[in-house]
């Protein structure tokens, strides 16, 4: 992988300074190199990715323990600016710094919530109860207001009173598919984010 | 941006303005620092804060927030006066040689046609001349008196820099050292960029901002060049892929259109949207409106849309008008929508004042969530405290959290602000049973579809026979998705030279948007993305970072819609004959036989030049418009309108109107009218912006940028400390007709009192990044005090200009 073959790089050539450095000071070269202590991102799977903030989209390196075995799973440890990318070579903004800590926020949620009306809490519940009470939700709303002719005869398939806004942060193709799925109901009230 | 992020290292002269790139987008403002070193290139900021772009620049000026139109209008009617032009540009690129028909008309603020009732115009007069060949009429010598030349020249005409220095309260030297530095850009060995963000988008003005901004540029030769160029910074990683693809309540993939409800008839449907040129040997390109359209259609339902049915054309839902976001809190106020879902998106936050906002949401019978991160607007029913002061017994709306992975955890692409198309890796799983929104929208989509199979209800056959060719059909992957939306061939397609020989297998991906066919025979789910995943495969994965020229045009990194191309409109950085007219930066030329160069050129690749097709392809005219017709709400040029809630008690352009004190056409909701503050009550003026070391809603979650900005805070300036006995790090509360908010106080010398008609105006600056879940200390919303009106055009709302009052806490 040539991704790999970059961090050997970056390595072998701290690795070089810093022999070099300590040979100055009378030590061989070669002990010297064995003594530098191993960097954990050696043991480290590289994946390539994109920083998820600002349209600058800097290129980022992100590294996971784990050796993308089945069995193994795999944990981002350390994400930095990706020194190939053309606009941000190698540099990530405060913003950008801090990725790691978007990653395993503790904000993340981890499981489908519900909140029952006048309720204060939510509850725990499944996916398939989730996404089968929610189908049930849309297609009743769908099947009670849908307007396939308007007052003047004109045929206008659509359904106004649900609405869905999508993200701004999915990528390309989570965005064609939502809008595959969203527009044949017929729905109109539809933003992005780019409006606001 | 037309042109790139890389590219802004080639200009000579850069002007931020309705922006903060050194803060907002900081690893892209490296490129303007890039400029200066090696290009020797100037940077000017024109800004309410001395921000900290404006802190390297070479030059600053503060203007008062909402006046930007008058700025840029006075650059304009510099320009025309001491005839600093681009003359061959403008005489050739543009329409200022055209006529415009009788009729048209300016005077007191209005434009001919304007209904008050309606707040409305009729923009019928709003067009050009028409001769009996069917094409515009023009004047090249700019003799007639309704060329667009001598009317835009009429038109600013007003716009001096005396009323600069009384609306935006920036002093007349500073405005005039500005514009003599734009104006050294119109010669051909000179360029100069325009950056801007949401400085210009939130004002209910603000398309209108940045059309004024691109006419600056346009009179200058400035677009299409490269160093130049309108370069708009999104804000978010994928706004630009998402709106690509139509993600709005009227647009399809591709900036292909829905059809209102009066276009009944497919062929009339197809024809409004595919304009004959206006103009001589002019390409129009839009003609090929049907080969777009049919293939979107056909990726979407494959077999079961034919020209026997239209191509589905009844199953694509008519418009009555355009459901945006502000419209959507509206009608859920009005208790007419029932269901919500909010994917990555936190509304409560995002939408204009937070109260009505809860109060549209507590209407609703659900409300759906997906989201990696607990939001605001997930928990929009819980009490939080004085930050969110609901009570949850009152709120009947049943809510969803559905937990989603991030960019960590998936594969796709993203578009930059450049239009690239970079495709990133999964590299680990999300947490505990977090999914994918794909595996989400298409866990709905089967269930949906489930139920109308076997239940039946409301016309479903746009469901039910929706294509989902998917290996697993609950799961598609983003492979999957990005070949659809690229395209590929459905037959075998012959050379339309030589049919005879095919070019594309079926099944076979197609290499570009020139492939596609109005018959049936090709899918692409987004003609501009067509080519992206290509025969050769997924080209947004490329990652050769080569600039062989050195001119910033890395042509085999990822892919950048369209075609490939970096810089848009290209074509005009050539003279008529097709030469550079700067042979340090070119981008493409002509060799007698074809275009060619360090871009992929922006014109018919063997059009000699001397048959005059216009540079700007995509218009019927051929031409860019300085005058724009019938396609902005408030009229053809920019006029200046105060914001909503101004300090001011009439616009100092046209005292005597009081129906052009603001944007005379914006929409306005009833109750949200009544809750316009003035200025006797709420006597600061206000605007919202971003940190360094924060992204909108997002980072308060984040544990380093949590420590890094801890805690709201507002900013003001020393004079308005002192007037109201605030020292630094007290308490401030903000109060505006809306609601309040308080925070610590950051006393500072970035914002200065201005002079503006005459009275001392005093500006707030309120950071946006606080709210109730997160790690950072817990705060108020800031759009508990803006206003509920939006951009006559986009309906952005107006976040960057209202009043407050603030006082010590
Ligand atoms: S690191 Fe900073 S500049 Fe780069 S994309 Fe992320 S937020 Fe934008």
């Amino acid at each position: 992988m040539t991704d790999m073959t970059r961090r050997q790089f970056f390595k072998l050539t701290g690795a070089t300074l810093v022999g070099s450095s300590l040979g100055l000071l009378g030590f061989a070269p070669g002990p010297a190199l064995a003594e530098v202590r191993q960097f954990k991102l050696l043991r480290a799977t590289e994946t390539r990715n994109t920083c998820p903030y600002c349209s600058v989209a800097c290129g980022i390196l992100m590294y996971s323990l784990g050796d993308k075995a089945k069995n193994a799973e795999a944990s981002i440890v350390h994400i930095e600016g990706d020194p190939d990318h053309p606009v941000n070579r190698g540099t990530l903004c405060p913003k950008g710094a801090g990725l790691l800590d978007m990653v395993h926020s503790k904000s993340r949620l981890t499981y489908p919530e519900y909140r029952a009306p006048g309720s204060d809490k939510w509850q725990r519940i499944s996916w398939n109860d989730a996404l089968d009470r929610i189908a049930r939700l849309l297609k009743a709303d769908r099947d009670a207001n849908f307007v396939e002719k308007n007052a003047d005869g004109l045929t206008v398939n659509r359904w106004i009173t649900t609405g869905m806004l999508a993200a701004s942060g999915a990528t390309n193709e989570v965005g064609y598919l939502t809008h595959k799925v969203v527009r044949p109901l017929g729905l109109l009230v539809f933003d992005n984010q780019a409006r606001v | 941006m037309t042109n790139h992020w890389v590219d802004i290292k080639n200009a000579d002269l850069v002007l931020i303005m309705g922006g903060n790139a050194a803060e907002a987008h900081p690893c892209g403002f490296k490129w303007v620092t890039e400029a200066k070193a090696h290009n020797k290139a100037r940077l000017i900021v024109v800004d309410p804060r001395f921000t900290r772009s404006a802190a390297i620049a070479d030059y600053y000026a503060p203007i008062r927030t909402g006046t930007d139109i008058v700025f840029l209008g006075a650059v304009i009617n510099y320009l025309l006066t001491n005839d600093k032009i681009q003359h061959e540009y403008v005489r050739n690129y543009t329409d200022l040689p055209f006529i415009v028909k009788e009729g048209f008309a300016f005077a007191d603020g209005l434009f001919s046609g304007y209904d008050a009732q309606a707040r409305k115009y009729d923009k019928s007069s709003w067009d050009y001349e028409f001769g009996d060949d069917g094409y515009v009429r023009t004047d090249p010598t700019f003799a007639h008196p309704r060329c667009v030349y001598n009317l835009l020249r009429q038109h600013y005409a007003r716009y001096t820099p005396e009323m600069v220095e009384r609306i935006c309260g920036t002093a007349k030297e500073k405005f005039l050292h500005i514009a003599e530095q734009i104006a050294s850009t119109s010669t051909t060995d000179r360029a100069m960029t325009i950056m801007y963000a949401l400085g210009w988008t939130q004002h209910s003005v603000g398309s209108q901002m940045i059309r004024c901004a691109a006419m600056v540029q346009l009179l200058l030769g400035n677009i299409g060049i490269s160093g130049g160029g309108m370069n708009a910074l999104r804000g978010h990683s994928n706004i630009q892929g998402l709106t690509d693809l139509g993600l709005l309540s009227n647009l399809l993939p591709g900036y292909l259109t829905l059809p209102g409800e009066k276009e009944q008839d497919y062929a009339k449907y197809i024809a409004a949207r595919a304009p004959k040129p206006l103009r001589p040997n002019q390409l129009s390109y839009w003609q090929n409106y049907p080969k777009f359209h049919v293939s979107l259609m056909k990726a979407w339902w494959g077999d079961a849309v034919s020209a026997e049915n239209d191509w589905g054309y009844d199953w694509l839902p008519k418009l009555d008008k355009s459901y945006d976001l502000l419209l959507a809190i509206e009608l859920m106020n009005q208790g007419k929508m029932n269901g919500y879902i909010c994917q990555g998106f936190n509304p409560l936050a995002a939408a204009p004042n937070k109260a009505k906002a809860i109060a549209g949401f507590s209407q609703l019978k659900f409300l759906v969530v997906m989201d990696p991160l607990a939001t605001e607007t997930s928990e929009f029913w819980r009490n939080h405290g004085e930050h969110n002061d609901v009570d949850p017994s009152r709120i009947q709306t049943e809510v969803f959290r559905l937990p989603t992975s991030l960019f960590a955890e998936e594969d796709g692409a993203f578009v930059n602000s450049g239009r690239w198309l970079q495709w990133h890796w999964k590299g680990a799983e999300p947490p505990g049973e977090a999914r994918s929104d794909l595996e989400i929208m298409a866990g709905l989509f089967t269930r949906l579809r489930a139920l109308y199979r076997s239940e039946g209800g409301a016309p479903s056959d746009a469901i039910t026979k929706l294509s989902w060719p998917y290996a697993n059909p609950e799961s598609p992957t983003a492979d999957e998705l990005a070949k659809e939306y690229s395209g590929r061939a459905l037959k075998d397609l012959a050379d339309p030279k030589d049919p005879t020989k095919i070019i594309r297998k079926a099944g076979e991906q197609l290499a570009g948007f020139a492939e596609l066919r109005d018959d049936g025979s090709t899918s692409s789910g987004c003609w501009i993305f067509c080519g992206s995943w290509g025969p050769a495969g997924n080209l947004m994965a490329r990652r050769d970072n080569a600039d062989p020229t050195g001119i910033g045009n890395t042509l085999n990194w990822a892919w950048a819609w369209p075609a490939n191309r970096r810089v848009l409109y290209n074509r005009a950085s050539c003279d008529v004959n097709g030469k550079p007219f700067d042979p340090k930066r070119k981008l493409v030329g002509w060799n007698g036989a074809a275009w060619g160069g360090a871009d992929v050129p922006d014109y018919k690749a063997d059009e000699d030049p001397a048959n005059g097709m216009g540079p700007f392809i995509m218009l019927p005219e051929g031409v860019a418009r300085l005058f724009a017709r019938d396609a902005m709400n408030e009229g053809p040029f920019p006029e200046h309108y105060e914001p909503f809630e101004t300090p001011l008690a009439n616009n100092p352009l046209s005292p005597n109107q009081p129906l052009a004190l603001n944007n005379p056409i914006a929409r306005l909701f009833k109750g949200d009218r009544e809750m316009f503050g003035k200025a006797d009550r709420f006597p600061h003026v206000a605007t919202t912006y971003r940190l360094t070391e924060h992204f909108h809603y997002w980072t308060k979650h984040v544990r380093l940028n949590a420590i890094l900005q801890p805690e709201q805070f507002v900013e003001i300036g020393e004079a308005l400390a002192k007037e109201i006995g605030v020292a630094a790090g007290e308490r401030v509360r903000v109060t505006s007709n809306r609601g309040h908010i308080t925070a610590v106080a950051m006393v500072t010398k970035r914002i200065k009192a201005l002079q503006v008609d005459g009275k001392t105006v005093h500006t707030v600056g309120i950071p946006i990044h606080w709210g109730f879940t997160g790690t950072a200390k817990a705060g108020f919303l800031a759009n508990t005090l803006t206003p509920v009106v939006g951009d006559g055009n986009s309906q952005t709302p107006e976040f960057k200009s209202f009043l407050v009052r603030v006082e010590k806490a």
